[in-house]
C-alpha cells in the first residue's frame, strides 16, 4: 500500500511533504491559543474541502449543500450525546450513516432523473435549506433556540468523551485531514477515481465506454457525505452548540467549497492550499481593521469578496497548478489537474 | 367568513407573487441569453429596494415612479458589469461564474451593511393603508398597484423580445451563438444588453417590492434563494415559466403562512422546488432538456 502511496511521487516532493507535516505536527509548541484555533479552523476547512473535492473535483457534480452533511453530523451526534449519554466514537458511525442516507436520497433522486450542473446545485442547496427550517422547528434538537452539549472546565483531555483542550482538538483534526489525503490520493489512483474522472470530464463519453454512470456518481456523493459527517461530530464536540441557522446556513456551505475552489479544484493539494489562504486571509483582515480602529461590521467581508475577486480572475484554475509548476512537483501525467 | 379569509389570502399572495416573478424574469433572461447564473441577483436587489427607500425619504419619490429611472440605472450598470466583469468568466467552468457572482454578493450584502446598517427600513405611502373591497374580497391597494405595476413591466420586456428587432436578435443569439454570430450579429453587445435588461428587471422589482416589504441586508440571500426556487420551477430560460413560476410561489408562501407558521413557508416552496426537479427538471415551461 505504501507502494501504491508513493510511487510516482517525486523524492523533493516527499521531503516538501514531510517537512510540512512535521511542521504540522509541532506546531502546538510554538503557536499560542490563538493560532492553535486559527489552525483548527484552517484543517477544518482543509477536511471539509476535501470531502467536497471527491463530488466536484473528482466526479463533477457541483454540490453547494455540504453544509447539509456536517450538520446531520453533528446534530446525531450531539443528540446522541446531550439525550442518552452515548460518546462521540459511538455516535460516529450513526452519525455517518445518517449524513450517507440522506446524500444517498439526494443523489438517487438527481442522477436517476439527470438532474446535472446547475440544477444539481440548486437541489442540494434546497435540501440544507429545507433541514435548516426544519430543524428550526424540531424541539427535541432545540429548535431555533440551539442545542447545548454540557461544558465544564476540563484540565484533563478525555478523548472518549472528546472533552477538553483544545490541543487534543487540533491534532484530532490533523488526524482527520492527514487521513482524508491520503484516501483521496489512494482513490484518485483506483479504477473508481479513473472513472470519476471520465465522468467529469464527459458523462457522455464515459457512458457510451461503458462505465455505469449512475453507479459512480452514487458511489462518489456517498464517499462524500460519509467524509463530510465526522466534520460535524467533530464541529459539534469543538463549538459545544448548535443552531440550525447557523449550521445549515448557507454561507456554511459556500465557506467549505472556496478553500478547494481558490486552491484548484480536483486537485490534491488544492483543499489544503486553499484552506490556509481563505482562513488565514480572511483572520488576518480581521487583525488588520481592528488594529486600524476600523470595526464596522462586514468591513472584513467586503475585503473577503474583493478577495475572492481578484483570486480568480487571476488564476483561474486556482492557486496549486501553477505553484506545482513553481516548485517542479509536476511529476507523472497530468491526471489530477483539472483542464479548463 | 373562513372562505373569504383563504380568499383575501391568495390574493395577496398572487400580487405578491408577480413582483417574486418580475425579478425572476430578470434571472432567467440572463441565464437564457447568458447562460451564466446570477448568484447575486437577490443582492441586487436589496440595492433597487434601499435606492426607492432613500429616494423617498429624501425627496419623498414615490418607489412606484422611481421605477423606471431605477430600472435604467439597473441596465446601465449590468450592461457594463457583462462587458467589464463577467464576459472573461463565459468560456470557463460553472463553478467558476459562480464563484465570481458569489464575490459580487458578498461585497453588496457587506456593502449594504456598511452604508445602510443592520435596521429594517421601510416606505410609508400616503395610500399604505387604503384597500378596495370587490364584494367580499378586500384588497390591499398598495399591494394591487404592486402587482399591477410588475404585470406592466413584464408586459413591456414581452412585448420587446416579441416585437422589437433588438429584441429578436436576442433571442436569436440565445437560441443558437454560433447562427447568431453567422448572421452577423454582435453577440457580446447583445449578451450585455441581456444582462442589462435582466438587471433592469431586479431594479424595477425591487423598486415595486419595497413597498410590500421592509428591505434588510439579509434580504439579499434569501431573495437570491427565491429566484433560483422561482426560475427552476417555471423553468430556467423560460420568461412565462418565470411569471407563473412566481405566482405559484408567491400563492404557495402566502398559503403555508396561513396554514402552518409564516416562518415555515420558504420551507414549502423548497418542497415545490424538489417536487419539480424530480418530476419535470425542466421546469414547468421549460424546453426538454438535452
Amino acid at each position: 500500500m505504501i507502494g501504491r502511496l508513493l510511487y510516482d511521487v517525486p523524492r523533493h516532493a516527499l521531503w516538501l511533504l514531510g517537512l510540512v507535516l512535521v511542521g504540522l505536527i509541532a506546531a502546538p509548541l510554538f503557536a499560542n491559543d490563538y493560532l492553535l484555533t486559527v489552525l483548527i479552523l484552517i484543517l477544518y476547512f482543509a477536511y471539509t474541502g476535501q470531502a467536497w473535492n471527491i463530488l466536484m473535483g473528482f466526479a463533477g457534480q457541483l454540490s453547494l449543500g455540504h453544509a447539509l452533511y456536517v450538520g446531520l453530523g453533528a446534530y446525531v451526534a450531539a443528540a446522541l450525546y446531550v439525550h442518552y449519554g452515548i460518546g462521540p466514537w459511538i455516535g460516529l458511525p450513526v452519525a455517518i450513516l445518517i449524513s450517507v442516507a440522506s446524500g444517498a436520497i439526494i443523489g438517487f433522486l438527481a442522477f436517476r432523473f439527470g438532474v446535472a450542473g446547475v440544477y444539481f446545485a440548486i437541489l442540494t442547496i434546497a435540501f440544507c435549506e429545507f433541514a435548516r427550517i426544519g430543524f428550526d422547528h424540531l424541539g427535541w434538537l432545540g429548535g431555533s433556540g440551539g442545542m447545548f452539549l454540557p461544558v465544564s472546565n476540563h484540565t484533563q483531555n478525555d478523548l472518549w468523551h472528546l472533552r477538553g483542550q483544545p490541543v487534543m482538538f487540533y491534532y484530532l483534526i490533523l488526524l482527520l485531514t492527514v487521513l482524508a489525503f491520503v484516501l483521496c490520493h489512494l482513490m484518485l489512483r483506483s479504477r473508481v477515481g479513473y472513472f470519476w474522472q471520465a465522468i467529469r470530464e464527459d458523462e457522455e463519453a464515459a457512458r457510451s465506454l461503458g462505465i455505469a454512470t449512475f453507479r459512480y456518481k452514487m458511489a462518489a456523493i456517498l464517499v462524500s457525505s460519509a467524509m463530510t459527517a465526522p466534520a460535524g461530530v467533530f464541529y459539534a464536540f469543538y463549538y459545544n452548540n448548535l443552531f440550525p441557522e447557523q449550521t445549515f446556513f448557507i454561507l456554511r456551505s459556500i465557506e467549505i467549497i472556496l478553500g478547494p475552489i481558490i486552491g484548484g479544484v480536483g486537485t490534491l493539494f488544492g483543499p489544503v492550499i486553499g484552506a490556509f489562504v481563505i482562513t488565514g486571509l480572511s483572520e488576518a483582515l480581521q487583525e488588520l481593521l481592528t488594529l486600524y480602529g476600523f470595526d464596522t461590521p462586514g468591513a472584513k467581508r467586503v475585503f473577503y469578496g474583493v478577495c475572492l475577486l481578484v483570486v480568480v480572475m487571476v488564476l483561474p484554475n486556482g492557486i496549486w497548478p501553477p505553484l506545482a509548476r513553481l516548485l517542479r512537483l509536476g511529476r507523472r501525467r497530468d491526471t489530477t489537474e483539472r483542464q479548463p | 367568513m373562513s372562505a373569504d379569509i383563504y380568499l383575501n389570502v391568495a390574493v395577496g399572495g398572487l400580487l405578491t407573487g408577480l413582483i417574486y416573478g418580475l425579478m425572476a424574469l430578470g434571472l432567467s433572461v440572463i441565464f437564457g441569453v447568458v447562460r451564466v447564473v446570477n448568484f447575486a441577483h437577490g443582492e441586487m436587489m436589496t440595492v433597487a429596494m434601499y435606492l426607492a427607500v432613500i429616494l423617498f425619504a429624501n425627496y419623498g419619490l414615490d418607489p412606484l415612479l422611481m421605477m423606471l429611472p431605477i430600472a435604467v440605472l439597473f441596465f446601465v450598470a449590468g450592461y457594463l458589469m457583462q462587458l467589464g466583469l463577467i464576459n472573461p468568466f463565459i468560456t470557463r467552468p460553472e463553478y467558476m461564474q459562480f464563484i465570481l457572482l458569489l464575490a459580487v454578493a458578498i461585497i453588496i450584502v457587506n456593502g449594504v451593511l456598511i452604508v445602510f446598517g443592520p435596521d429594517a427600513q421601510t416606505v410609508q405611502t400616503s395610500y399604505a393603508f387604503d384597500s378596495f373591497a370587490i364584494g367580499p374580497l378586500i384588497v390591499d391597494a398598495t399591494k394591487l398597484y404592486a402587482g399591477l405595476a410588475a404585470l406592466v413591466v413584464a408586459s413591456a420586456l414581452f412585448a420587446f423580445f416579441r416585437f422589437a428587432p433588438l429584441g429578436k436578435a436576442v433571442r436569436a443569439c440565445a437560441d443558437n451563438q454560433i447562427g447568431a454570430l453567422v448572421v452577423g450579429l454582435n453577440v457580446k453587445r447583445l449578451y450585455a444588453l441581456s444582462f442589462g435588461l435582466g438587471l433592469a428587471c431586479v431594479g424595477a422589482a425591487g423598486a415595486i417590492i419595497v413597498l410590500v416589504v421592509d428591505v434588510t441586508p439579509p434580504l439579499g440571500p434569501a431573495y437570491t434563494l427565491l429566484a433560483f426556487v422561482i426560475v427552476i420551477t417555471g423553468g430556467l430560460g423560460s420568461m412565462s415559466g418565470a411569471l407563473i413560476g412566481g405566482v405559484l410561489i408567491g400563492l404557495t408562501e402566502a398559503m403555508a403562512g396561513l396554514f402552518f407558521t409564516p416562518s415555515a413557508k420558504s420551507m414549502f416552496a423548497f418542497a415545490i422546488l424538489v417536487l419539480v426537479l424530480l418530476f419535470r427538471p425542466q421546469g414547468i415551461m421549460g424546453q426538454k432538456l438535452s
